[in-house]
């Protein structure tokens, strides 16, 4: 098969799947009203997808931020921190990030996805292990690829599985990296943490810790899943990004352990790419303060998780296992889920179609999240209009 | 003997007869992926199946050369024999 035959084969599996006309993926969004609500088409549509968990992309202090850097610094950056070195902002971020977490040392990256892959790379290296748990997101994947070490994947949070294999892996279990994440990004189920790290003290092996999901979201501080199991001084990296609670796009990495800085000279998703912008940079610094002073955020962004859960486990909808700001919805067959999606649409709710195989299980999922800023309205809407999509869907 | 060969192989045709049904002959040299339609995710799954059957890990890089079913069998066999 020649390389455009492989993609021409791409396009087939899709549209053997998907209908004529609608285009699921990557929908065109025409207006941006807030960040609970949007145009797609002539209809207004409500926003339950996005990973806007505190509902910050449109806080002020964040705007006002963003425009006063461009201002004073301009568009970009134009290269990365080795070459064209460490804005001010850049150097201020890292120290408040390792300040929030009461950590040694941070370094900022230009995406989440840069971040995993950078620290994993940086961290892990042919003759290493990275052990794995089942769900990681590709960026966990990715990340291991690019560090040549051998990939060993343990089954979805289950602790005992991971334990097996560090006895299997014997003197080898010391330079082995355990990866696991706060809350799943598909289900929305936390890691067992305190099981995680008793396993691998006893194993003396590497854990890290992507907090992606929870940050903002988990703790009094929002620090994440650390800070909900107190367990923050036992995990040995930390990784996470600026595009979910915070509302801005870049990551970060942060540890007690001072090799930590040394990744700045051995990890190319770090070196061979540009630094984020001042925007980037001063709207996030800005969201991390909104974030560890936002406890009523946090209290509101809850009361919406609980509200929409209950009412969908009422509904008999199978659920991910608990309840967190991602509410899954599992359905059997892709041709479910797509129904379900196009009836939220059709009644001006835009949510995540996620179909495999970029699901746990080969099953297809519905993907919501919940914003702290979501109104009371707007979830009483949902909930009646999961309501009566049931019928429709499982006809 | 667990880690004799055959023995490997005959545990593996029978995961795989069970993850693609009755009715497929599965021979050393049937390909995986064009002839019996597995994909990474049921290939990553299969794996968690085989590792738990034969209670050994299996490197999922070691899975870019594997094509057929008896290179699959002779990566477990090998990963078997070096664990004991
Ligand atoms: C668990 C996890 N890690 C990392 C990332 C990558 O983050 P970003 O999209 O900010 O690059 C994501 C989100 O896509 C994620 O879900």
């Amino acid at each position: 098969m020649s390389l455009l035959d492989k993609l021409d084969a791409v396009a087939a599996a899709r549209k053997a799947l998907l209908p004529e006309g609608v285009e699921v993926f990557g929908t065109p969004i025409e207006e941006v009203y807030s960040s609970t609500e949007a145009r797609i088409g002539d209809h207004r549509i409500l926003f339950l997808g996005t990973n806007n968990y505190l509902g910050l992309t449109f806080a002020q202090e964040c705007r006002d931020a963003a425009q006063e850097a461009i201002h004073s610094e301009g568009t970009g950056t134009t290269g990365s921190r080795m070459a064209n070195g460490s804005y001010r902002g850049h150097r201020a971020l890292e120290r408040e990030f390792a300040e929030f977490y009461q950590c040694r040392s941070c370094i900022v990256f230009t995406t989440g996805y840069q971040a995993n892959l950078a620290t994993i790379s940086g961290l892990a290296g042919p003759g290493d292990i990275v052990l794995i748990d089942g769900d990681s997101h590709a960026s966990i994947y990715d990340g291991c690829r690019l560090s040549g070490a051998e990939i060993i994947r343990f089954k979805h949070n289950d602790p005992a599985d991971l334990e097996k294999r560090l006895r299997r892996l014997g003197e080898r279990s010391r330079s082995t990296l355990i990866i696991a994440e706060g809350i799943y990004s598909m289900l929305g189920d936390r890691a067992p943490l305190a099981d995680i790290v008793k396993v691998k003290d006893a194993y003396n092996s590497t854990l890290l810790l992507d907090e992606a999901h929870s940050l903002g979201v988990l703790g009094e501080t929002g620090q994440g899943l650390v800070e909900e199991t107190g367990l923050l001084d036992r995990v040995d990296f930390i990784t996470g990004t600026f595009s979910k609670s915070l509302g801005g796009i870049g990551g970060y990495c942060v540890s007690n352990h001072p090799q930590l800085d040394q990744l700045r000279y051995v990890s190319r998703p770090y070196i061979f790419t540009a630094s984020p912008t001042p925007a980037t940079i001063a709207s996030t610094r800005a969201a991390l303060r909104l974030l560890r002073e936002g406890v009523e955020l946090r209290r509101q962004l809850w009361k919406n998780v609980h509200q929409l859960y209950s009412q969908l486990k009422e509904l008999d909808y199978r659920l991910g296992p608990e309840p967190s700001p991602v509410i899954a919805t599992i359905l059997e067959t892709p041709q479910q889920a797509l129904a379900l999606w196009k009836g939220l649409l059709e009644n001006g709710i835009y949510v995540n179609l996620v179909l495999p195989p970029a699901t746990p299980e080969g099953n297809s999922l519905v993907r919501c999240s919940v914003s702290a800023v979501h109104t009371s309205e707007q979830m009483n809407h949902v909930g009646k209009t999961f309501a009566r999509l049931r019928e429709t869907v499982f006809q | 003997m667990l880690n004799d060969y055959n023995e490997v192989l005959q545990k593996l045709c029978h995961h795989l007869e069970q993850l693609v049904g009755p009715g497929v002959e599965i021979t050393p040299q049937t390909d995986l992926i064009n002839e019996l339609a597995i994909d990474s995710v049921k290939l990553l799954n299969l794996i968690m199946e085989i590792e738990d059957e034969f209670d050994i890990s299996v490197p999922i890089n070691a899975l870019a050369d594997v094509q057929t079913v008896h290179e699959l069998a002779s990566l477990i066999h090998r990963i078997k024999a070096q664990e004991q």
